[in-house]
């Protein structure tokens, strides 16, 4: 009888001085501060990619704050909050963090194409920018529809056109796609299904043969798949992956003797979390690039020294790595936003609502690129009340069973090919929510 | 002395037979649902502790009260039938992808036929309700095997529906009205004509959802089908000697149960989520439910409470302890703790309360009767 | 004869696939015949036992020691942690939980699994860690007859050797040896074993303990498929299939059960996934075992269930 009464009192004590805890008012908080939430998964099937990301934009912010004080002065407040890359927890998170801080989070950027979809439907009411770069909802693109996301620097169209694109070069002609199959091993999910309007469109286009093959999350077992393949034999396979199918995919690819140089993956699938189990069969792989490819660069030499050198920050194990700068990017983006946003609004904390008026008048030029150490990272991109995307650029990088290296140019996705789709699939998300789209025209 | 029944004369079979016999609980709960229905609106109102913010009714009342509703449906079928579930998930995925279809109009072409079946958009309470008779359905379905299959046999087989209806609404554009991310978005919440949008509007229609289910099962439980259900769980092959249909009571424990958790389902994805995906009702979801009824009791609805309360808010709250104290350690850290300290405080309870919380509930409704004079 | 060669060649994959989901399922057959748990912790016992051999390993290959000496020293250092993992279990959650209906044992144990889950991530970390035990690469057999020859993966080879060896290990384990034959005692009824004198904790520990190194087994073979990471411990939800169709009781049923699944949902996939959309491998094992459940409420090889008043 003891133990119950230990328990009925254990379990209760901890439940009440939980919420005691958790509901009282936090620690003060000083007033010139900006609040940037962060949600991460740096533990689960995930955790390989989620956390050098997640490494690579809380150290740009502690940056930010070591090296400049801040944006204007007003100094960055980050809190993580982990979601393990599921959706309700993500939500939780969401409404945990949206109204910490002076005003309420900067904004929001999830790291996860199921959590960005629950996540559009409750930013509009709470006016915080959705920030998801190289992610989340392809058509998201238009502002007029989507006030509140940006799919910064590129989406899985864009992914997707250029993936063929580069085919079409190796093959020595985009007219020389007739003809040829190109299959996609795919995440059975959001994320894994966003590319394929995109690349139907394509083949309907350039006359190759498309088929989509699905794999079941989280893919630790694809022999099928690629026993299909091997005997189907597609030109080329594109790689849609997340997590350990990436490197499962290469493995299976390597068993089945599919040539690794025909394989292209999207920049999800392609950093070091994804070739290294692999080994030496990884060699060969290809996949594109969001625009920035592995290794150091100006701004990495800004953070050892004013974040590693102080013995802060967390990600000095995973720096240079391809999603650590993704991670740099993803924040970069954000407070140049913010950045923006001052100078229209005043050197002060900044709502959700001022900061998308910054994301929307975001114009990272090329000397504002160089400017901020970015230089080689990134190309020039601009916002815009329309193009909610900025870029539509990417290039792709091969593994050399040691470093990733970069083998093309820029390419850029054919606008005449994806701003229909934008168009259309958006106008149905607005007669489904009956959205009246605003007009961009008027907006300055 | 408070909690004490002796004077309370129950002079008529109908007065023996209700549902809460005890003045005293009678009162505790009519204090519980005013509280609930009056008291938490004015504190939201207000913006009083704590709900200052809607952070405490976004992320944890409503979620709470939606999955408390799926612990009653899942505890009718496990913990009163004793039909042990692990497609719970599915079920509140068929809910949810039902509702929606009904909410943006059914369309199926029969073009061998010549003709067509097409149902208009139907308001939100009829595809909400039509969502879980769907899930009822296919609850049956899925029923029959347990009419042959038997204890954890059963439980691995009811996997086969989890899977099943996870790969269906990813493969099936047609639950998705072709989306072609395979994600879906939820309609506006009108209700006979009235938009629920503002968090506490939502919680009130999660509540009254929650009540009016909650007392529906307790009406069941305790009458002619729910002694049934019991008499099948605690042995079936007595049971059906003394004349109780095994396909009958068993399939009715699995119609309603599928129709409750379709519900929750339904609502977890219009109210909660927002826009949802299959793996939202994956297998996790149907273990945390399965979890629910075990903590809270099995065979009770309150339990059902108690259990969505701590499986739910626990992880919630550990997750949060270490930051609001200002204890700095890295969110995968906590995140480690948050799993180790549920893993073992659920075994903890289950080694001292088997029957979980309802039982802990019952014992000190004994210990309070005699309080503070106890023999 | 290609298209032949091709369902030859996807059959011999499934066959193999199936052996090493057997690998998995094997833990849960020792442990429910012995103890009537449910062990759903048995995936997070493989993520444990790779993370333990394949940190150590790093760890003392980064040392300069040599790598065939690390190998050893890792292995025992894995084994040495399956063994405190078993203890554990057994003294602070299934010694007191005995004589607990089965659904109870069954949830204890997916407590245990958070528990370890969080444990060994906190402990080893949650990085993805390659570990490179058996070549990954292929033969391709008969090629005289087949055109391009037929596919064999290296590792699932290795993989069915492994599980081969293993079942004999076991087979003489529980036939010849004191322990084992205690053990199976313990199974038949532990309360009756008791009496007689057999330390039953001592067994129970014994079961886990074996079941540990079974999952360390598989995760030598499993982690060098994908890297030692905490998707291993979906493997569970593979395994439960097979050990359906087998019969929860019996250690071969767990390898026909594994090998009945692993050709099934691959012809499936290949053959029937072009019809109505890829991916149905996860449910179809499913349905593959409800199927035999209905003929079979007990498994093709598990023990009659006796049902008495």
């Amino acid at each position: 009888m003891l133990r119950k009464t230990l328990a009925v009192a254990t379990a209760a004590a901890a439940v009440l001085s939980g919420t005691a805890i958790v509901f009282s008012t936090g620690p003060a908080m000083a007033q010139n501060e900006q609040f940037i939430p962060r949600l991460v998964y740096r533990t689960g099937a995930y955790a390989p990619n989620g956390i050098p990301f997640a490494n690579g934009a809380a150290d740009y912010i502690t940056m930010i704050n070591e090296r400049d004080g801040g944006i204007g002065g007003v100094k960055l407040i980050m809190e993580e909050c982990e979601t393990g890359y599921a959706t309700d927890k993500g939500v939780e998170c969401y409404e945990r963090l949206k109204g910490k801080g002076p005003t309420g989070a900067a904004y929001f950027s999830p790291l996860s194409t199921g959590i960005t979809f629950a996540l559009t439907e409750k930013v509009p009411g709470d006016k915080i920018p959705l920030l998801t770069t190289g992610y989340g909802r392809s058509e998201s693109r238009n502002g007029a529809v989507f006030p509140w996301n940006f799919i910064a620097v590129g989406s899985y169209w864009t992914a997707a056109d250029i993936a063929i694109q580069h085919v079409a070069k190796e093959l020595g002609g985009i007219d020389n796609l007739k003809g040829k199959k190109i299959s996609l091993v795919y995440h059975d999910s959001p994320y894994g299904k966003e590319p394929i309007p995109a690349l139907e469109a394509r083949a309907k286009l350039n006359g190759f043969t498309f088929k989509a093959i699905p794999v079941t999350h989280p893919g630790v077992e694809q022999k099928s798949q690629w026993l299909a393949i091997r005997q189907d034999r597609p030109d080329y396979v594109l790689l849609w992956g997340w997590g350990v199918m990436n490197s499962t995919s290469i493995k299976e690819a390597a068993a089945v003797a599919y040539p690794r140089d025909k394989i292209i993956g999207v920049w999800w699938s392609g950093a070091e979390p994804d070739v290294t189990p692999a080994g030496d069969q990884a060699t060969g792989y290809k996949a594109l690039m969001l625009q920035h490819p592995a290794g150091k660069f100006a701004v990495h030499g800004d953070i050892e020294k004013h974040v590693y050198a102080k013995g802060q920050g967390v990600g000095k194990d995973t720096n240079g790595q391809v999603l650590f700068n993704r991670g740099l990017i993803d924040s970069l983006i954000g407070v140049e936003a913010i950045r923006t946003a001052q100078e229209k609004f005043g050197k002060k904390p900044l709502t959700g609502e001022q900061v998308r008026w910054g994301f929307e008048n975001l114009n990272l030029t090329a000397a504002r690129i160089k400017e901020l150490g970015f230089e080689g990272m990134l190309a020039p991109m601009k916002f815009s009340c329309a193009d909610h995307q900025g870029a539509d650029q990417a290039r792709v990088h091969q593994w050399d069973g040691k470093e990733w290296k970069i083998i093309s140019d820029f390419y850029t996705a054919d606008r005449k090919i994806l701003d229909p789709m934008v168009a259309e699939y958006s106008a149905k998300y607005a007669a489904e929510k009956k959205i009246t789209p605003r007009d961009c025209a008027k907006e300055s | 002395m408070l909690y004490r029944e002796a004077g309370q004369f129950k002079t008529s079979y109908a007065a023996d037979m209700a549902i809460f016999p005890i003045r005293q609980d009678r009162i505790a709960l009519i204090l519980l649902l005013l509280f609930a229905f009056v008291g938490i609106p004015l504190l939201a109102n207000f913006q009083l502790w704590p709900l200052g913010s809607d952070y405490m009714l976004r992320a944890i009342l409503i979620p709470f009260l939606i999955l408390s509703l799926a612990a009653i449906g899942v505890n009718i079928l496990v913990g009163y039938c004793g039909q042990i579930s692990l497609g719970s998930g599915a079920f509140m995925a068929i809910g949810a992808y039902s509702a929606y279809k009904f909410g943006s109009g059914v369309h199926i072409p029969l073009e061998f036929l010549g003709t067509e079946i097409s149902i208009p958009p139907l308001p939100l309470f009829a595809s909400v309700m039509l969502g879980g008779l769907m899930s009822a359905i296919v609850g049956i379905l899925f029923g029959i095997p347990s009419l042959r299959i038997k204890g954890l046999y059963l439980a691995v087989a009811t996997l086969a529906a989890q899977f099943f209806f996870d790969w269906v609404f990813l493969r099936v554009k047609w639950f998705t009205n072709y989306a072609p991310s395979g994600s879906v978005a939820a309609p506006d919440l009108h209700f006979f004509g009235y938009l629920v949008h503002s968090p506490i509007e939502r919680y009130l229609l999660c509540l009254a959802f929650v009540t009016v289910f909650a007392l529906i099962a307790k009406n069941l439980v305790r009458g002619n089908i729910g002694r049934q259900w019991m008499a099948i769980r605690d042995m079936d092959i007595a049971a059906e000697l003394m004349g109780i249909r095994p396909l009958y009571a068993k399939l009715t424990a699995f119609a309603v149960s599928s129709f409750i958790v379709g519900v929750a389902g339904a609502l977890w994805a219009f109210v909660y989520l927002g826009a949802w995906e299959p793996l939202a009702f994956n297998i996790d979801r149907s273990l945390q439910l399965l979890f629910m009824v075990i903590i809270g009791g099995l065979g009770s609805i309150l339990g059902s409470f108690l259990g969505a309360a701590f499986i739910l808010i626990l992880p919630i709250m550990l997750d949060q302890v270490p930051h609001a104290l200002g204890i700095p350690v890295s969110v995968e850290t906590v995140s480690h703790l948050v799993f180790i300290v549920t893993g073992a405080l659920i075994c903890y309870l289950l080694i001292v309360e088997p029957h979980g919380f309802a039982r802990l509930w019952s014992i000190a409704k004994e210990k309070l009767r005699l309080w503070p004079f106890p023999y | 004869m290609v298209v032949f060669g091709q369902f030859l060649e996807v059959l011999i994959g499934g066959l193999l696939a199936g052996v090493l989901y057997s690998l998995v399922a094997l833990g849960f057959v020792l442990i429910f015949k012995a103890s009537g748990v449910f062990n759903f912790a048995q995936g997070a016992m493989v993520l444990l036992a790779g993370l333990a051999l394949v940190r150590s390993l790093d760890f003392m290959v980064a040392r300069g020691i040599p790598t065939w000496a690390a190998i050893v020293l890792a292995l025992m250092f894995a084994a040495v942690v399956m063994a405190i993992t078993a203890a554990l279990i057994q003294k602070f959650v299934l010694g007191p939980l005995v004589n607990q209906d089965g659904l109870s044992l069954f949830m204890a144990t997916i407590g245990i699994t958070f528990v370890i889950e969080g444990a060994g991530q906190m402990i080893f970390g949650s990085d993805v860690y390659p570990l490179r035990l058996f070549p990954t690469d292929a033969w391709f057999v008969l090629g005289g007859i087949f055109d391009g020859g037929l596919l064999v993966s290296k590792i699932d080879v290795w993989g069915g050797l492994i599980a081969g060896a293993l079942v004999a290990v076991l087979a003489i384990f529980f036939q010849r040896t004191k322990t084992g034959r205690a053990l199976r005692a313990v199974a038949d009824d532990h309360a009756a074993a008791e009496s007689v004198g057999i330390p039953i904790t001592w067994i129970w520990f014994v079961v886990w303990l074996v079941a540990g190194l079974v999952a360390l087994t598989a995760a030598t073979v499993w982690g060098t498929k994908l890297g030692v990471q905490f998707s291993i411990v979906f493997l569970a939800l593979k395994a439960l299939p097979v050990l359906i169709i087998g019969g929860f009781t019996s250690v071969p049923g767990a390898i026909v059960g594994g090998l009945i699944v692993g050709a099934g949902e691959k012809i499936a996939e290949v053959y029937l996934g072009q019809l109505i959309g890829g991916g149905i491998e996860y449910w179809f094992a499913y349905v593959l075992a409800l199927a035999v459940l209905l003929v079979r409420p007990q498994g093709l090889f598990g023990e009659r269930i006796i049902e008495r008043i």
